[in-house]
């Protein structure tokens, strides 16, 4: 279950992250291969500096994972945390899946 | 098999299910503008929803509250984008405090359902929802589960009395 695995200010965290077009992105670029932190910006129409700060945002959901190699930082997407987005939707998609169910139940009496 | 296919966004953070019934368009409809219909599935099982206002058009508002099993009640509303009946309608989704006001900091769900007729007497419904924070989803969520996690617990107390009575 959900509460076992994530606090609520863990889920805040992730959603908050997820949030952003741009960092929705970086995520994106970051599961198929590592960045650096300037070869990310370089995507974007903004600072460098303004990349880091979602870098860091998303760093601290645990959706991506930093590592200083030489005079670079490396940016990683952390599959974990995007499986756990993921759980939080399998689990909405069960509510539904009853609500469907409850719905053909009560269209079933009209017969 | 009501449910035709389930689609998940995680970047976008979005829902979307697609379900078929063997009823017609307007009957189907019903299940939304009724309320009396509507409340016999909006809620988990054990979490009933009672809608104390539905007010069925564009720019109207519901409110409702759900009942869990000790009793406690978690109380929703809903506001309505667009209603063009019986084949669409879009409503902001929250949660609400116990006066039935909205709580502000909760984020908001946007629902699109849209209806089509499949074939004579069957209904294509499909609801697509997107979320814009995590409070709203996990506050559904933790409900839900809490219905499951009582259910085993009932099953758990059920697997007790029957060992106590061999």
């Amino acid at each position: 279950m959900v509460v076992d695995q994530l606090s609520e200010s863990e889920v805040d965290r992730l959603f908050h992250a997820l949030a952003d077009s741009t960092r929705r992105s970086i995520v994106v670029r970051a599961i198929s291969e590592e960045h650096s932190v300037s070869a990310l910006a370089a995507h974007y129409a903004m600072s460098f500096a303004a990349v880091q700060k979602h870098v860091a945002v998303l760093e601290q959901a645990s959706l991506v994972t930093k590592e200083k190699r030489g005079r670079e930082q490396m940016v990683r997407a952390n599959r974990e945390a995007v499986r756990r987005a993921r759980h939080l939707l399998d689990e909405y998609e069960k509510i539904w899946r009853q609500r469907v169910d409850r719905i053909a139940e009560i269209l079933a009496e009209d017969e | 098999m009501a449910v035709i296919s389930s689609e998940k966004d995680i970047e976008a953070l979005s829902f979307t299910i697609v379900a078929e019934f063997d009823a017609a368009v307007d009957r189907v409809w019903q299940i939304w503008e009724d309320p009396r219909q509507l409340e016999r599935w909006w809620g988990p099982p054990t979490w009933p929803a009672t809608f104390d206002k539905h007010e069925f058009r564009e720019g109207g508002s519901s409110s409702y509250f759900m009942t869990g099993p000790e009793g406690e009640k978690s109380r929703g509303w809903w506001k309505f984008t667009a209603i063009d009946s019986p084949r669409r309608l879009e409503f902001n989704d929250g949660f609400a405090d116990e006066s039935g006001a909205p709580v502000g900091d909760m984020g908001e769900t946007h629902a699109v359902v849209t209806l089509e007729e499949v074939e004579a007497g069957r209904t294509r419904m499909t609801v697509a929802s997107s979320f814009e924070n995590a409070e709203q989803l996990q506050q559904m969520l933790e409900m839900g589960m809490e219905e499951g996690l009582k259910e085993a617990m009932g099953q758990i107390d059920g697997i007790l009395a029957e060992r106590a009575s061999v």
